[in-house]
């Protein structure tokens, strides 16, 4: 009998897995039916899937995270057995602040822009005109990553600039209308910005983190119990999606499934140019190759990482002035679940890590990693400071960074 | 109990703030949407807000509430997890809450169950209107056509109906799709002769 699965997604590149499990046919082949819900904010998606008007959801972590902490709200459980991606996210400045710091025409250095930015950050502040950037939610990676940049450069991003939220679909027009003098989006909006002339890109979110946990699939813990041999075949399913996604051969085709009005909406060429790592920097100038700008398959890249939910953990409570607390860190970890992930995909190949948590930003160069099934390998996944995190000690990671 | 209402409907609006003064609760602030939606809601100081679920306002709303001190404490509406059925129909019906933590259940649930009757009201009203609308946007498509049919045939009104309706029997169409070809190959070729 065929399982349905209705899938909650906001319009971005990154929402790609579950659009192309649909369309191809892969989840067909699991004998799982998809029917995608799209919204225009975070908060929409996340109602959707907490009261069962959707039974999974492609979110941003950190508010799975929140949501099953219940922050803001009454906790839900939640489980992420499925990483629909890392990175694919990028800073980009007004034309104004680009001239102000100095960007040139490719991206720079994380330091040293950081280095302009503060200068700038500094004498607008001086001038009582604080700095002012967009996020997409306040429990994302954007939020997160731009805080961690801006802090890592000296830039204190509640005292010396302003830090304010706009749901992706909105970023760019919050640009154009100099609502905001920099946002921190996923794509195509960084893309979209920069073709109407009004945005310059400064970095990739892959400079700050070279692999960045982005986008996940998330459900309600009860649905997973209920359901579970109807999630697993959904794994797969998107898992086979990932595989074909990263292909060369695919991205034409994937671009134009992208692009139609019921999905992202939006021009196919800014879609095209995410798929396919190539970046146009600055306005009207010629797209420039960053490999690994989006990062779907690879390097078992959907497997869920406990380590990665609990670096989440750690900006979350380093941002909201929380404590740390033993019982939480174990609830944040815990919405990930490696095991669902292995038990999905046993015996079909894909690599399946041995452990289910690791140093984050311990790697220089790629290096076989244990596994229980197929050969794994890790690359670089530093961030930009040279700093790893150890999830088994997250006070004394936080205490090295104040 | 003050009670905010945002909603990018103003019609829906009206909508639920009638309701919500016919049942006694006549506490109600109407922000604009089209306004500055933070300072509207710190100068309210609502215990609940009624939000359409699909406001693209949604995710720097909640940032406010986590940053500011206007509400006491904000949380989601859905207070009582056990209440799925209630949160469901909240969901169908496209709208969504805040309230502020302490207000007890009793007084919640009526305003909540409210506003899901209004916006399902509007919902059923706003087809209703959509319908008359299209039925009435047909009727002048057939009328038009028949002109045409009756200048064209130099035939009566009623034989010009007969024409399209025998036509739309044969093909298994609905008149109004036949009347619309014709007026559609009226205005492409009508002035060919």
């Amino acid at each position: 009998m065929t399982e349905s699965f209705r899938i909650g997604f906001l319009p971005l590149v990154d929402a790609a897995l579950p659009i192309l499990a649909h369309e191809l046919g892969l989840a067909a082949r699991e004998d799982v039916a998809i029917e995608l819900v799209r919204d225009m904010t975070w908060a929409t998606v996340r109602d959707r899937l907490l009261y069962g008007h959707t039974d999974a959801a492609h979110i941003i972590a950190p508010l799975a995270i929140a949501t099953a902490l219940g922050r803001d709200r009454p906790p839900v459980a939640m489980a992420v057995p499925f990483v629909l991606g890392l990175n694919g996210n990028a800073v980009t400045f007004s034309i104004a602040l680009a001239r102000a710091v100095g960007l040139g025409e490719t991206l720079g250095d994380p330091a040293a822009i950081g280095a302009a930015l503060r200068e700038v950050a500094a004498a607008r502040k001086t001038a009582g005109k604080r700095l002012r950037f967009g996020v997409v939610h306040r429990y994302s990676s954007h939020n997160y990553m731009l805080r961690y940049w801006l802090a890592g450069v000296g830039i204190h991003p509640d005292a010396d600039v302003e830090i304010v939220v706009t749901s992706p679909p909105f970023a760019a027009d919050a640009l154009a209308a100099g609502e905001v003098d920099g946002i921190c989006v996923g794509e195509p909006w960084n893309s979209i910005a920069v073709d109407r002339g009004v945005g310059q890109i400064a970095l990739a979110t892959a400079q700050i983190w070279r692999r960045g946990v982005e986008k996940v699939l998330a459900l309600r813990e009860t649905l997973v119990h209920e359901r579970r041999d109807a999630v697993e075949a959904l794994i797969r399913a998107l898992h086979a999606a990932a595989a074909h996604f990263v292909t060369p051969e695919a991205a034409e085709e994937s671009a134009d499934i992208l692009a139609r009005p019921e999905y992202l909406d939006a021009p196919r060429d800014a879609v095209l140019r995410a798929i396919t790592d190539r970046i146009r920097v600055v306005p009207g100038g010629e797209p420039i190759h960053y490999p690994d700008f989006m990062f779907q398959y690879r390097e078992a890249a959907n497997f869920p990482w406990r380590s990665q939910a609990a670096w989440l953990y750690s900006q979350m409570i380093r941002w909201d002035n929380n404590v740390f607390s033993e019982a939480d860190a174990a609830t944040a970890s815990s919405v990930f679940r490696p095991d669902i992930y292995r038990a999905a995909l046993a015996g079909t190949g894909a690599p399946l890590p041995g452990a289910s948590s690791k140093l984050e930003g311990g790697l220089d160069q790629p290096i076989g990693a244990g596994s229980v099934q197929g050969r794994l390998v890790l690359g670089n996944d530093r961030f930009f400071d040279g700093r790893a995190f150890d999830p088994d000690d997250i006070p004394a990671y936080l205490a090295g960074l104040e | 109990m003050r009670i905010a209402i945002i909603d990018t409907s103003a019609g829906r609006a009206a909508v639920i703030s009638d309701g919500l003064r016919e049942a006694g609760l006549d506490d109600l602030v109407l922000i604009d949407p089209a306004g500055a939606l933070v300072a509207q809601i710190e100068a309210a100081k609502p215990e609940v807000i009624l939000i359409n679920l699909e406001n693209p306002s949604r995710d720097l709303l909640e940032d406010f509430f986590a940053m500011s001190r206007a509400l006491a404490r904000p949380i989601a509406m859905f207070v009582d997890q056990s209440d799925a059925e209630a949160t469901g129909a909240a969901i169908d019906a496209g709208v969504s809450a805040y309230v502020v933590d302490g207000l007890s259940k009793q007084r919640i649930k009526p305003v909540i169950d409210l506003a899901i009757r209004r916006f399902q009201a509007f919902s059923t009203l706003q087809r209703e209107l959509d319908e008359a609308k299209n039925a009435l946007a047909e009727r002048t498509t057939i009328d038009r056509a028949k002109a045409i049919l009756m200048k064209r045939r130099q035939i009566d009104e009623p034989a010009a109906y007969a024409l399209l309706r025998g036509q739309a029997m044969r093909t298994n169409r609905r008149i109004g799709e036949i009347a619309e070809a014709i007026v559609t190959s009226e205005a492409l070729l009508g002035d060919m002769e």
